[in-house]
Formats: structure tokens, C-alpha cells, sequence
């Protein structure tokens, strides 16, 4: 029985294999990646197997739509982007419509799972980006720039609103890489990020109470001991009580003894570091670079403007939730919800990082040299 | 498409990708690098440091939640006070298997399901080393079972806590209100890091209006823990910051005597000082004891409450909406005088009907034939209706209703309470929202006597008393009148500002006070002043609660029969010449306002004059009046303050 399901496994990837589709080294990243994912939720979660088993469950998911996406042809995804864009959006709006006068909804409950439009904003701001530049004049002058401006304000606005700080920051810089790497002149890049940093304090009093408190806990974790300040001592005592070494798998005793909170979704990464010290962080960061520089050779080799755009802001989005958490984790970063991709439990994130995946796949099966 | 692909230059456009991408790909890693930075600084510089807090990291922090701050009345008489009681609490954090545990607890301590719900909720919002409370107020068996099985249940302990206790029971209910669990509902609307550790919050009345001023800031405490986890030492104690206590304005001497005063029947009374908006009772009968609901009330209890036909939990001052009837009448006149359609010697002849031109409906007086020829004063005295017709006519139904919001009927008085209802002011824009037939003028008509879509609450009218005894200045009604904390030396009061008078003219005010002041000595309400030393003006009310079918008056002259189709209401404010208390009562079933009502609001007047030892400084004693006391004799164990009142806001009509 097994042999037959290894020997037909065998021949699937054979299929999948051999059409070049998939590409082997960024899958093989992957693969590793959540294998230490699995291993790190293990020790992390008192050695829950119901836990590593959701999220394998996750991971089969996002394996699967994954290999679904990279069945798509980018000319067809570039085809449906503004319909796909549009109808996230409007999720996104119903979201802030049922959350009225609820404080705080990000969820739309579909009856058999609950789902997270905000998700999707990850994935189809880029693709949006992108196919806008696609046929314009590039690099993009002022007229574009700001187009664009308006297609990534859109849902990091409602998304800011709902409230997901992290997740916002996520979608924004997402549309902000394509624009990037579409060659937009130095010159305006300075001109818009010294424009922004000008309006940080502005920005500071649109923000709600509850996101001033965890920026202002981080300059002094001792003010609030019982909330955030707690999380960042506590993440910072597992991560330098790891050392170089770390204290071995399954060895954290911060977890273990409760002292650190959100020890399987956003602070796993501490975790991580307690257990397999700086050497697991660097070997970890590796692994990360890895993947992002394989999503930019993917990039480079890819046939048009759309599919470059795309792979590219992708792959680099990558690093924003790897320096966000990490950072966060470190005491570097305030506490805002963004998880460590492919470690930390739950969500929708492993599934929609996978399904980002799948495009980088498809961009890949229909790169230039191969047509 | 060609052009443009013309414009696309795809070779400098791939070369600018890959220039951009290689650029991209470098910021990343010194980003990264960055990152990997920070972990060399924690994981090696800073290692020595991080390790020995982690092997010492022994040290849990535990929320101590606030001691909520106590509800007095004006003289310091404890209202709601928190007295020790014994709760059980669990310690999620070493339990494999909690609903094994929770059924085998309930076989020594019996849990409902209402106790298992909220501590299901709670549990998933703690942390898994906070206890969390399982059922409240053990009894003293309770306890005693527990302590016999204890070694059975490692994880779960009797612990001591402060619960609410309300010691008049039922006579504040409606006023001060009650405390409840939290539950998950408030999980979502409080500041999760407020109300750590807390497990009761203001459900109602005071308790809810007042809830961020009662209840205090939690403190926390350094627990020194072994390694399973279970508590060593308290390394560290910073003391949580007790709530604020609430000083009411309510006089609970006044506040016994107007319950009392209703014997049981359905009705709310309201009494406020003119001279500064403070509420000096409020009570709505019946009532409930609001004990019950501090550590969840019985499904039986609840259910009885909730049957009752009289709705004990049903707020009347506060909710309650009646036609106020002729209590209107006095508010009116003032109306006429100030809008300059009346003079004081204006006369109308009534002959016991009024008819509009070219109608052949009549309205009609209350006495058949009529007043004959009146005068305001006298129209007010006798409660003419054929004045009040003719001056609602003349007034017409904007200008009427315009004038009555002033006094604030037809919307919320801002009284610090949640839950008031709005009452209805009859108005054009009114029925407009409520009714797709225009407004007729015999609407107009029947509105001057406080009939047709008329509806006040005793609060509404109370205010509007108040407004009018204080010379037209109106004050937001207040319950809350001071604050204060250990160590504070002085009551911090809350300040109530007066808004702009309604009356331009002293000698308008004159007038209606001499038609109420005769209300009491010739009309409706005589006798009412009899043995009370200082000067009480009034105003009675009969509304109907039922439309008349047929214009013949009433032949059943039965007061039982008239008590289930009336509603009674009276008005009133002393003393005449220096107003220091307005009072409004209603009375579900009332046959008439003055016989009815009026008694109640003497014995809160005489409530109210007692705790001034019968004596009123700056006000005139009627000369029938007994002479003083020689010393009257202050009630035991208990100070009477006076009302501080600046002289600015003091009233000299």
C-alpha cells in the first residue's frame, strides 16, 4: 500500500519535476524551511502534536494551492489582476463595514472556515502594482508614481483602520518594492521617503492608543510589566540566555515555564534562538537570504515587465516579515503583528506565503530562455 | 500597441530590473546583517547578562486588582460597600484536563452553568499561570466542603476578595444600581490591561455612569516562583491605586421617606434642589434588591423579577414615560407671559367647553359650566383647560413646543445615568417622523393641557420644576456630587454649571409662582401645606390614560374605578419665596393628582425639612406656622451638611 502511494508520489514529482515548473532550489528552501518550522512549533508548543499538525496541515494547503498557482500562466494572472485587486478590496470594505461599532474585526467568517481578506492584499497589491506599470514607460515619472501611490493607500489604509498595523506595513511595502524595482529614479525615492519621515509625526496621531503604548513600551519595557513591556524582557531574556549554541532543542525554559507569552505565534522566533543560539539565527538568516536572492534571479530571468515586477516584490516582502519579527523579537522593533514566515503557528500567513510562492513558480516555468 | 511598445525600450528596462534587483538584494542583506547584529549584541555581548536572568527568572508579575471605590450619599452614609467574601479560583496553567476537573469540583461545590460559561471565557483571555476565579461568594458550607477535599485539588483554591454589598438593599436599586461579572461581552469593551485581575464592573445606575471613577488602577506584585511554577515569595508589592468613592447627592432620609411614601403602589418620584441640579431622591416602585446581581443572580430569581407584573426592575423615573396633564399648565403660562402673547390680567371666559371655529368636536373644562371668567392666576389655580386651549391656539404648536424643549422635554435631561428615555414633545417635525398625517390644529389644542402625544418622565418634569422654581435657571440633574480618595483630606466635588436662564422677566416668574402658590391654598392641592411651616407651590396633574371615546363626562365618580384609567401626577416646589427643593411624583394608578400624588410629595417635603431640623435659613415661615422647636433633635450618627451654593448661582425670584 505504501509502496504504491511512494512509487505514485514518485512519478508525480517526477511529472512536476520534469516540466520544470517547479523550481528545485527555491522549493527545496522552502521545504527545509518548514521543516524547521515543524520542529520549532514541536518544542515550542510543550511538544503538542496537535499543533504541528495544524500547521502541516497548513503547509499541505499552501503546498497544494501553491502547485495550483504555478499551473497559471502569468499572462493569464496579469489578465485577471485589476478583477482580483478590486474584489480584495472589497472584502476588505465589507470587513470594515460588519466590523462597525465591534472595535476590532479582521476576520469574515465564510461558516466552514473563518478568513482574513487582508491576507490576500499581500499578494494582489503587488500583482496590481505591477500590472499597472506593465505597459507604461518606465522608469515611472510623477503621473505614475502616484497612481500607484493610490493603489497601494487604498487597502494599507483599510487595513491600518482595522486595526493591523503589521499586516498594513506588510501590503504597503509589498506595492512599494514593485515600485522600486520598476527603476524609479533616486532622486524621487529620497524626495518620497524623506516626504514620509516628515509625516511620522503626523502619522503618530492617527495611530490608536493601544499602537503608541507598544512604540513607546519599547523605549522602556520596564513601564508596563504586565503587558507589552513584559513580552519584550521576556523575548529578550530568551534570545540572549541562547547564547552561540542555544540551549538545545527542546531545551527553552522561558516557554516552558510560561514566562513567555505568544511562545508559538509571534514570539516563536525567541524560541528559536533560545534553543539554537546564534548559530541557529545566522544558519536561519541564511536560509531566508537564500530564498529572497533565489526570488530575484527568478525575477531577473523572467519574460516581461509584469512577471519581473511581481517576483521581485514578492521575494522582497519575504525580508519584511524576516526583519519585522526578527526585529520585534529582539526588543529592535515594536510589537506589532507580523508573523515569523513559515515558524510561527496559525493564521492564514503560512498558506498565503506558499500561494505567493506558487506565482514565483509559474513566472519561473515561463521565463525567457525557456519558451 | 506598437507604439507603445516602441516607447517600452525592453533592453534598458531588463538592465534597469537587474541593476535594480542586484541594489535591492544588497540593502536586504545589510539589513539582515543588521538584524544578525542585534542578535550578536543579546546572544554574545549581552549573554553573561540574559543568562542569569533567565536561570533567576523565577519572577512572575501578578495583576492586584483595585479596591472599587465606595457610594455614599450627601452625608456620608455607605450606599454600596465592599465587604470580604470567598471565591474559588483555578490555576488553568498545571490542569491536563479541565473539564474532568470542573466535573469533579462540582461534586463538592456545586457549579452551574452560568459559573462554568464565564470561566470558560475567561480562561481563554488569561495568561496560562493567572488564576481565574470559578465561582463567586462560597458559602460557608461551601467552604467547609472544600477544605475537606482540598488535597484532591491541587490547582484550585478558596481565595478571599472583596465583593459589593449594597446595605439598604432594594431602596437604591434603581439609583445606585449593581456590579456584575465580567463577562465576555466586557472582555471586549474594557482595557484588557485596566482589568487585570478584576472580576466585577458597574452593570448599572451609578455603578455603571461611574464605572472609570470607581474603579481604580490595578497594581501588581513580584512573585517569586519555584520551577513547576508554583509561587515562593512576593518579591515586590506595588499597591494598586483604590477607585475613587462617589459622594450622591441623594439624602437617604429623603430617599426612605418617598418609598415609603408610595406603600407599595407603582409610581417614581423625583426630587432636586433648584438651586443647583443636585438630586436629592429618586425613586421608582417598586424596586428589587440589587444583591442579587453582584454574584449572578438565579435563573428562579431573575425569573420572578422579570414576570412580575409591576416590573420591579423597570426604572420609572429614569424610563417610565406618562402624559403629564395638567402639570403642563404653569410652564405654559410662562410660555404666554415670555413670548408677550398673555398679560398676567388677561381674562378668558370659560363656560365648560371650547369649541374650534367651523369644528363641531368641543373640548372641555374639568367642571361643568366652567371656571367663568379667569385670569392667569386663576386659570392656573383652577386648571382651567379653556385658558390653556386658547393660549396653546394662540401660541401655536412651533412656538409651544420650542418653548417647552427649553425646559427639556422631548429629549434626554443628561442626568448622569445611562438609560433615560427621551419622552415625546408634541411637535410638527414629531409627527412628521412618527406619522404620515400632517399636524391638525386640535393636536395644538389638547397639547396645552398636556394631552395627545405628550410623554414625560418623572425625571423630565422633576427637572422642569426645578428649572422653573430656580427662576429659570436650568442645571444639568447630578446624582454624582463629589469624589473622593484615602488621603485626600477634601471631597473633590464635581463641578454642574449653571446654563442660561429661560426668564427675562422677574415679574413673569411672579405670576406663575402666585397661580401654584394658590394651587395649594385655594385649588386642587389646598390643605396640602397644613402644618408645614414655609409656603409650598404646586401643581396636580390627572392624565388620561386611556383616550375618551365620547365627549360625556365621566358619570362613574368611583375613585377605584377612576385610579385604573388616571394617571396622577403633582408637582411642586418650596419654599414659594425661596425655592430649595422641586419635587415631581407620579402615581401609576392615581384617581387624581392632588389627592393621590399630592400626599406623597408632602411627606418628602416633610423628609426633606426634617433633615434641615425644620428649620430653612433665608426663607419665610408661614405665620399660622407652630412656632420653632426649641431644639430640635438632630437624627443619631449622622452629620447634616449644607449644600454649599455659591452666590452667583443662588436664586432671589
Amino acid at each position: 500500500m505504501i509502496g504504491v502511494l511512494r512509487a505514485r508520489m514518485r512519478r508525480f514529482a517526477h511529472r512536476v519535476m520534469t516540466r520544470r515548473r517547479i523550481d528545485l532550489p527555491l522549493a527545496a528552501g522552502l521545504f527545509v524551511l518548514a521543516l524547521i518550522g515543524l520542529a520549532t512549533l514541536y518544542s515550542a508548543g510543550d511538544r503538542s502534536l496537535a499543533l504541528v499538525g495544524g500547521q502541516a496541515a497548513r503547509f499541505v494547503l499552501g503546498g497544494a494551492l501553491l502547485l495550483l498557482v504555478s499551473r497559471i500562466p502569468p499572462p493569464v494572472l496579469r489578465s485577471w489582476t485589476p478583477g482580483l485587486y478590486a474584489v480584495s478590496v472589497a472584502l476588505l470594505v465589507v470587513v470594515a463595514i460588519l466590523g462597525e461599532g465591534r472595535g476590532s474585526m479582521r476576520w469574515l467568517d465564510l461558516g466552514v472556515m473563518r478568513f482574513q481578506p487582508s491576507e490576500l492584499l499581500k499578494l494582489t497589491t503587488p500583482m496590481m502594482v505591477a500590472w499597472y506599470l506593465h505597459p507604461r514607460q518606465l522608469p515611472p515619472g510623477w503621473k505614475d508614481i502616484a497612481v500607484v501611490g493610490i493603489l497601494i493607500a487604498i487597502p494599507a489604509a483599510l487595513i491600518a483602520e482595522q486595526p493591523d498595523l503589521g499586516t498594513a506595513v506588510l501590503v504597503a511595502t509589498a506595492g512599494a518594492f514593485a515600485l522600486f524595482l520598476s527603476g524609479m529614479a533616486w532622486w524621487r525615492i529620497g524626495l518620497l521617503v524623506g516626504a514620509v519621515v516628515g509625516m511620522i509625526p503626523i502619522g503618530w496621531h492617527f495611530l490608536h492608543q493601544y499602537q503608541r503604548d507598544r512604540v513607546l513600551t519599547l523605549l522602556n519595557p520596564e513601564s508596563d510589566p504586565l503587558g507589552n513591556g513584559w513580552h519584550i524582557i521576556q523575548s529578550q531574556i530568551a534570545v540572549g540566555s541562547g547564547g552561540v549554541f542555544g540551549k538545545g532543542w527542546l531545551h527553552s525554559t522561558q516557554s516552558r515555564l510560561d514566562f513567555l507569552p505568544e511562545h508559538t505565534t509571534d514570539f516563536i522566533f525567541a524560541v528559536f534562538s533560545e534553543e539554537f543560539g546564534l548559530v541557529g539565527v545566522c544558519a536561519l538568516i541564511a536560509l531566508y537570504a537564500f530564498i529572497i536572492g533565489r526570488c530575484l534571479w527568478i525575477a531577473m530571468e523572467a519574460r516581461d515587465t509584469y512577471s519581473r515586477l511581481l517576483a521581485g516584490a514578492i521575494g522582497m516582502s519575504f525580508f519584511v516579515y524576516v526583519f519585522v519579527n526578527g526585529g520585534m523579537v529582539a526588543g529592535m522593533l515594536p510589537v506589532v503583528g507580523v508573523p515569523m514566515p513559515m515558524i510561527s503557528y496559525g493564521g492564514t500567513s503560512a498558506v498565503s506565503l506558499l500561494t505567493g510562492f506558487g506565482v514565483l513558480m509559474s513566472i519561473h516555468a515561463n521565463r525567457k530562455s525557456h519558451i | 500597441m506598437k507604439s507603445r511598445r516602441a516607447l517600452k525600450n525592453v533592453r534598458d528596462e531588463t538592465a534597469l530590473f537587474r541593476r535594480r534587483a542586484l541594489v535591492g538584494f544588497v540593502l536586504i542583506l545589510l539589513g539582515l546583517g543588521g538584524l544578525v547584529g542585534r542578535y550578536v549584541v543579546l546572544q554574545v555581548a549581552r549573554h553573561d547578562e540574559f543568562a542569569t536572568r533567565s536561570t533567576n527568572n523565577r519572577v512572575k508579575p501578578r495583576a492586584i486588582p483595585p479596591a472599587r471605590g465606595l457610594i455614599y450619599d450627601r452625608n456620608g452614609v455607605v450606599l454600596a460597600d465592599n465587604v470580604p467574601a470567598f471565591r474559588l479560583e483555578v490555576v488553568p496553567e498545571q490542569v491536563k484536563d479541565m473539564p474532568a476537573l470542573l466535573a469533579r469540583l462540582g461534586q463538592v461545590v456545586p457549579l452551574d452553568q452560568d459559573d462554568i460559561d464565564a470561566f470558560n471565557k475567561q480562561l481563554r483571555q488569561s495568561r496560562r499561570f493567572d488564576s481565574v476565579p470559578l465561582k463567586m461568594h462560597l458559602t460557608e458550607d461551601e467552604i467547609d466542603r472544600f477544605a475537606v477535599n482540598r488535597w484532591r485539588f491541587p490547582n484550585v483554591d478558596v481565595v478571599p476578595y472583596l465583593t459589593r454589598h449594597y446595605p439598604f438593599g432594594p431602596l437604591f436599586a434603581h439609583v445606585v444600581g449593581y456590579v456584575g461579572r465580567i463577562d465576555a461581552d466586557d472582555l471586549q469593551r474594557l482595557d484588557a490591561d485596566r482589568y487585570q485581575g478584576t472580576s466585577h464592573v458597574g452593570r448599572s445606575g451609578v455603578e455603571r455612569s461611574y464605572e472609570d471613577v470607581l474603579h481604580g488602577k490595578p497594581g501588581y506584585e513580584l512573585l517569586e516562583v519555584n520551577a513547576d511554577g508554583r509561587t515562593q515569595h512576593v518579591l515586590e508589592t506595588h499597591a494598586p491605586t483604590p477607585g475613587r468613592s462617589l459622594y450622591l447627592s441623594i439624602d437617604a432620609r429623603i430617599q426612605k421617606a418617598a418609598e415609603a411614601a408610595f406603600e407599595g403602589r407603582p409610581g417614581a418620584a423625583v426630587a432636586i434642589d433648584p438651586r443647583n441640579g443636585q438630586v436629592l431622591a429618586m425613586v421608582s416602585v417598586p424596586t428589587f434588591d440589587p444583591n442579587l446581581f453582584v454574584n449572578g443572580i438565579s435563573q428562579a430569581d431573575y425569573r420572578a423579577l422579570t414576570t412580575d407584573p409591576d416590573k420591579p426592575l423597570y426604572n420609572r423615573a429614569l424610563r417610565g414615560v406618562y402624559p403629564p396633564g395638567s402639570t403642563v399648565k404653569p410652564f405654559l403660562a410662562l410660555g404666554g407671559l415670555e413670548l408677550g402673547l398673555r398679560k398676567p390680567s388677561d381674562t378668558v371666559f370659560s363656560n365648560g367647553q371650547f369649541c374650534l371655529p367651523g369644528q363641531t368636536r368641543c373640548y372641555r373644562d374639568d367642571k361643568r359650566g366652567g371656571d367663568g371668567t379667569v385670569d392667569m392666576v386663576t386659570a392656573i389655580e383652577k386648571s382651567t383647560n379653556t385658558y390653556f386651549y386658547k393660549l396653546a391656539l394662540d401660541m401655536g404648536i412651533d412656538r409651544l413646543s420650542q418653548w417647552m424643549s427649553r425646559f427639556g422635554f422631548g429629549r434626554e435631561t443628561g442626568i448622569d445615568l445611562i438609560g433615560e428615555s427621551d419622552g415625546i414633545l408634541p411637535s410638527r417635525q414629531w409627527k412628521a417622523a412618527n406619522s404620515k398625517q400632517p399636524w391638525y390644529p386640535g393636536e395644538t389644542v389638547i397639547a396645552g393641557i398636556g394631552q395627545g402625544y405628550w410623554a414625560v418622565t418623572p425625571l423630565q418634569l422633576a427637572h422642569a420644576v426645578a428649572t422653573l422654581a430656580g427662576g429659570g435657571v436650568p442645571y444639568l440633574p447630578r446624582l454624582g456630587m463629589a469624589t473622593s480618595t484615602v488621603g485626600e483630606a477634601q471631597r473633590q466635588p464635581l463641578p454642574n454649571p449653571p446654563g442660561a436662564t429661560l426668564i427675562r422677566q422677574r415679574g413673569d416668574w411672579a405670576v406663575i409662582n402666585a397661580g401654584m402658590r394658590a394651587v395649594i391654598t385655594e385649588g386642587t392641592g389646598k390643605g396640602l401645606n397644613d402644618g408645614f411651616p414655609y409656603a409650598i407651590a404646586g401643581k396636580s396633574g390627572t392624565a388620561e390614560r386611556y383616550s375618551r371615546t365620547s365627549d360625556a363626562y365621566d358619570t362613574n365618580r368611583n375613585t377605584a374605578y377612576l385610579a385604573t384609567r388616571h394617571r396622577a401626577w403633582f408637582i411642586a416646589y418650596a419654599p414659594a419665596d425661596h425655592p430649595q427643593i422641586a419635587v415631581a411624583v407620579v402615581l401609576e394608578q392615581g384617581a387624581w393628582g392632588a389627592s393621590a400624588a399630592g400626599p406623597i410629595v408632602r411627606k418628602i417635603l416633610d423628609a426633606w425639612l426634617a433633615t434641615h431640623q425644620g428649620v430653612l435659613p433665608g426663607a419665610e415661615r408661614l405665620p399660622d406656622a407652630a412656632p420653632l422647636p426649641s431644639a430640635a433633635p438632630a437624627p443619631a450618627g449622622s452629620v447634616v451638611e449644607d449644600v454649599p451654593v455659591s452666590a452667583s448661582s443662588e436664586v432671589q425670584p
